[in-house]
């Protein structure tokens, strides 16, 4: 049980809760999305309490974490995308809190599972959805009508269009969540190595020494990945923005 | 036999079957909770960024920027000012300049004038000096001249009384001495 590399990724009921047949219990993800909002949380409002002119040095990671990403949503929405940076701050900064969270050891990793990922991304994309047809009412759909194709090729080119935007919400939340799970699993199976290697004997221990290594340039590579991903999510979630701003493109 | 053969074989696949459509990520039987507290905890997570920590951080950020504005509006401010003082110096210094310029020119034309018209003065009485030095030697010398003439008369007449015992009248002797003298 403690090699298997999938175990790690098991919901566990902590309080179980049902209600009319369906099954609401707050479980080990449950809390870890608690504990990511908490973090998330307290981490931006203690360090931002003083309210320095100068920042402190964790003032300055709040503020960091702001701009980076007020720089991202500017860049490919504009200005007017400004309205959308409380949302797209806030699964900026839960994505990146939860993968972090789950390079601790013995922590779960709430992005690791496909359906938080795909309920994350369904949440950018019907913000879109909803904003677009708010806003440009049928003239959202020019989105699927690239300006300058011509019309006989429309016909070809709409169809594409659709299903490119139909597989967003996909490609969004697949990417997270296989990311977060893949390097998980490496993870898990290169320190299994180390274990069952160093088991076997002497020339095992010795042995071990090459996983153990793989294990912490993974670690490194791991606190990358969980970092970059957040980052991708955030700027695909961006530019998805800007396309229920500006939908003729 | 049969029955504790399926007992067994359905005890060994529950967790096998919970494992299992055994993968954890695609049983869906926790999609429901995950979606719920997903909802709760990323609501809350997005109340809480919406109304307290995003104006906080904006907040503090343009305070910093207005603050760093300011600043360097009061430092252009402050650099228009000197800039102010020093062509205001530089317009008093030429002004000084080019008064000392003046006074100076203004003295020594003045000096000039003065010391033309002292030359002046002292030319002009120099010739007057000259003019009547000139006339009093012209006075001594006609002075003196005529006195020769007296003198010649008197010692004629003393020469000819002495020579023939007798003056020689006024008249004869001036005629003479004239002639003589001439």
């Amino acid at each position: 049980m403690a090699n298997d590399p999938i175990h790690q990724f098991q919901i566990q009921k902590l309080f179980p809760i049902e209600v009319g047949g369906m099954d609401f219990s707050f479980t080990n993800s449950s809390l870890f999305m608690v504990l990511t909002v908490a973090a998330a949380s307290a981490f931006l409002i203690f360090t931002t309490s003083g309210r320095g002119l100068i920042p402190s040095r964790m003032q300055s990671i709040s503020e960091m974490a702001y701009e980076f990403v007020a720089g991202m949503l500017r860049s490919s929405a504009g200005t007017e995308g400004m309205r959308f940076f409380p949302l797209v701050f806030s699964l900026f900064m839960f994505v990146l809190v939860a993968n972090l969270l789950g390079m601790f050891p013995y922590f779960f990793t709430v992005t690791s599972h496909i359906i938080v990922t795909f309920m994350l991304a369904m949440l950018v994309i019907s913000t879109v959805v909803i904003y677009g047809l708010m806003r440009h009412g049928a003239k959202f759909f020019h989105l699927f009508t690239p300006a300058g194709v011509p019309s006989a090729l429309l016909i070809i080119v709409a169809p594409i269009e659709v299903v490119s935007f139909l597989s967003r919400p996909i490609s969004l939340s697949v990417r997270l969540f296989a990311n977060m799970l893949a390097g998980h699993i490496t993870l898990k199976v290169f320190a299994g190595f180390v274990v069952s290697m160093g088991a076997a004997g002497a020339v095992g221990t010795a042995g071990a020494i090459l996983p153990l290594g793989m294990t912490v340039a993974i670690t490194a590579l791991e606190f990358l990945v969980a970092f970059l991903q957040a980052y991708v999510f955030t700027v695909l979630t961006c530019m998805y923005l800007n396309d229920a701003l500006h939908p003729s493109h | 036999m049969a029955g504790n053969a399926e007992q067994t074989n359905t005890e060994l696949h529950i967790p096998a079957d919970e494992h299992g459509a055994g993968f954890p990520p695609f049983d869906s039987s926790t999609f429901a909770s995950q979606i719920l507290w997903l909802a709760i905890t990323f609501g809350l997570f997005y109340w809480i960024m919406k109304n307290v920590a995003v104006p906080r951080i904006a907040g503090i950020l343009e305070d910093r920027e207005d603050r760093i504005a300011g600043d360097i509006a009061e430092a252009n401010r402050l650099k228009q000012e000197t800039d102010e003082a020093i062509a205001a110096y530089e317009q008093a210094l030429a002004e000084a300049r080019a008064k000392a310029h003046g006074i100076a020119q203004d003295t020594r034309s003045k000096l000039k004038a003065d010391q033309e018209a002292r030359r002046e003065k002292a030319e002009a009485d120099l010739n007057k000096k000259l003019i009547d030095a000139e006339a009093q030697i012209a006075k001594v010398k006609s002075e003196a001249l005529d006195q020769v003439g007296d003198i010649a008369s008197e010692t004629t007449s003393a020469l000819v009384e002495a020579l023939i015992g007798k003056a020689p009248t006024k008249t004869d002797l001036n005629k003479a001495v004239k002639s003589a003298m001439n």
